[in-house]
């Protein structure tokens, strides 16, 4: 973990409100495992105190990239960024994914900025597999080609039908899984909405597989501090624990996670859960 | 650049606030800590806490409201998984504790006394998320006068209570912290806070309501300093939205001999160590030998 002065190399709109911000790195970028994500002080926005994590998509050498879409203050300051300019990053952190199991099939599933958090674990992977993207329209299916040149054998679903399937992913995923998945093990590896993540797990559970799930929750300070991100992590015995997502996680198993209403409903949104303290 | 803080020697008057700093470890990557003056841990109990539901802190416009409800492994848990981690560094380690009722109090404070590796106590008496317990022990003097005593005879170790922010009756607070034995005081802790989400009409803490910190608060916590610091003579620990060394010196100014880093170590980790530079390069242009020759200098 280091904290470091970067340096913008290359930033553009990539389509679909995502842009990509390829950054000079050279004491994280090296360091980086797929899955872990860089905690980004945003630069000219000083009534802000908190950092935004953001997964980190490509690596190469000393350069890091990310892909972010612009959903509020931070991300809309973020996008006047120009080469050249400075920008402090906080990384590698998080505990990411790990390296898909060789006698199972990889099966990436993703929405939204969880295409960018799969990249290296596709690029690092020696065995190829099946890759699900889902998204509004076409143009929320990001770095597609990306993946297809690595040799992934990708699937969409869009919303609207505009690539793909029509429909969400899960279900061009279900088809898979009823023609392929009684010879082949899968082992899942996901990044995207709850409610995405939640499908995909509750499918390995059922199936008696495994379930890599990169969960999104808020962030203060990324170094495992300040508790706010934290998990409900099962124990034995139906007992819980916290776990916080930029230590232990973001990537949990499926058979790990609690999930809550207020996980469901996403956690940008206050808690849909009884607001009294926990008891012990 | 060293102060003594009620009996802890610091090599210099930067130390990190409860809360924001984890137990140690988790910002040793990012610094050195053995330049901090001291490092004051999360708030430790009796038994494991669990804490508040998510979402738990929330930004506001130059602050941070939390509630996160006092989450801690409890005192065995922190000398079994933190002390042997903490003892390697040559930094004194103050230990912020709270309880629900004066006797758990007592029990932690009996707990640490016999641990070795821990320089001092920091009473919290006024963290806002726990809704029995603590709260009342800030409001209300008496219940005050009654834990800091309380601890006080369980202690051998350098004590200090921490004040809730309090506009009419902080310098009463400060004298019976005085009064009963306390070896120093710190404020301010977070100031009671909320934040709506209009789109959904509901509060978007998961407690509801927290603790705001950071920036926003500093003017009013530099104001709380220095009507404390008049009223007693055992030194003041100034915390509130300090991000810089500039922010530093005013608390001392106000009358506070060491000051404490909050949320500006989630912004920025470096900022303590920032701080002690720039103090030093004050002292340096104002030709002091010693921070100790600017606390309490206000001209007034
Ligand atoms: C591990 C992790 C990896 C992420 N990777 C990416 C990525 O690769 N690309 C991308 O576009 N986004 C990613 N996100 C989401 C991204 O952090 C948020 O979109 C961003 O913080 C929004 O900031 P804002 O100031 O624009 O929004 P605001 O709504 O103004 O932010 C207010 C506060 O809420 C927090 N917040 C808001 N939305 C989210 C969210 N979805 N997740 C976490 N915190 C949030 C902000 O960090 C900030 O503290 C990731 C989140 C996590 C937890
Ligand atoms: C996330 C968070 C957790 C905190 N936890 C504690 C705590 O456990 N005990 C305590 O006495 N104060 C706690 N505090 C209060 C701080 O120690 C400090 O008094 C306050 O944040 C004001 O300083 P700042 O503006 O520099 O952050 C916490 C603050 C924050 C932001
Ligand atoms: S964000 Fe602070 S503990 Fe995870």
């Amino acid at each position: 973990m280091k904290l470091e002065e970067a340096r913008v190399l290359d930033h553009r709109e990539i389509g679909g409100g995502y842009r990509l911000l390829k950054l000079a790195a050279p004491a994280i970028s090296p360091a980086v495992q797929p899955g872990q994500f860089v905690h980004v002080r945003v630069p000219h926005y000083e009534t802000a105190l908190l950092r935004r994590p953001f997964s980190v998509y490509k690596t190469e050498g000393s350069s890091l990239s990310i892909l972010y879409k612009n959903v509020g203050r931070g991300t809309a300051t973020l996008t006047h960024l120009q080469p050249g300019d400075s920008i402090s990053l906080l990384g590698p952190l998080g505990h990411g994914f790990p390296e898909p199991a060789a006698e199972h099939v990889p099966v990436l599933v993703a929405g939204g900025y969880g295409m960018a958090a799969l990249y290296l674990l596709a690029r690092n992977a020696t065995q190829k597999g099946v890759a699900f993207f889902g998204g509004r329209s076409a143009q929320d299916i990001l770095c597609a080609d990306e993946f297809t040149g690595l040799g992934w054998d990708l699937h969409t679903a869009t919303e609207d039908g505009t690539s793909g399937y029509k429909g969400l992913v899960t279900e061009p995923l279900d088809a898979w899984l009823s023609a392929e998945g009684k010879d082949r093990t899968p082992e899942f590896f996901a990044c995207g909405p709850n409610g995405m993540l939640q499908a995909v797990g509750e499918r390995a559970i059922r199936g008696g597989w495994k379930a890599w799930l990169s969960m999104d929750r808020n962030m203060g300070c990324g170094v495992g501090a300040c508790l706010t991100c934290v998990q409900k992590i099962r124990q034995e015995e139906g007992s819980w624990q916290w776990k916080r997502c930029c230590k232990e996680g973001p990537v949990f198993e499926a058979r790990e996670i609690v999930w809550d209403e207020d996980v469901e409903a996403g956690n940008s949104k206050p808690a849909s859960t009884p607001n009294a303290p926990v008891k012990m | 650049m060293s102060v003594d803080l009620g009996g802890i020697r610091m090599k210099n008057p930067v130390m990190t606030a409860s809360g924001t700093f984890g137990y140690g470890p988790e910002y040793a990557d990012l610094i050195d800590l053995n330049a901090l003056g001291a490092i004051v841990v999360k708030g430790i109990s009796l038994h494991p806490v669990k804490g508040n539901p998510p979402p738990r802190t929330v930004e506001t416009a130059s602050g941070l409201i939390n509630a996160i409800g006092l989450q801690n492994p409890g005192v065995d848990g922190f000398i079994r998984e933190y002390v042997p981690f903490l003892r390697r560094f040559d930094t004194p380690v103050i230990v912020n504790i709270w309880g629900r009722t004066i006797e758990e109090y007592e029990q932690v404070a009996e707990r640490f006394d016999a641990t070795d590796g821990i320089a001092g106590l920091e009473i919290n008496v006024s963290c806002p998320n726990i809704k029995e317990g603590s709260c009342m022990f800030s409001s209300n003097i008496e219940m005050f006068r009654r834990v800091v005593a309380a601890v006080r005879r369980k202690t051998k170790r350098p004590m200090i209570p921490k004040l809730a922010p309090d506009h009419a009756h902080i310098a009463d607070f400060a004298k019976a912290a005085e009064a009963c034995g306390a070896d120093a005081i710190s404020l301010i802790n977070t100031l009671p806070a909320m934040a709506i989400d209009a789109e959904t009409r509901r509060p978007i803490l998961g407690n509801k309501t927290g603790g705001l910190s950071g920036p926003a608060i500093k003017p009013v916590a530099v104001k709380q300093v220095w009507d404390a610091a008049r009223a007693v003579r055992i030194p003041v620990v100034g915390i509130g939205g300090i991000y810089s060394a500039t922010d530093a010196l005013e608390f001392i100014i106000a009358g506070a001999t060491a000051v404490a880093v909050g949320t500006a170590n989630f912004t920025q980790p470096s900022t303590a160590l920032e701080v002690v530079e720039g103090l030093r390069s004050y002292l340096a242009r104002h030709n002091l030998a010693s921070v100790r020759d600017l606390v309490g200098s206000l001209q007034t």
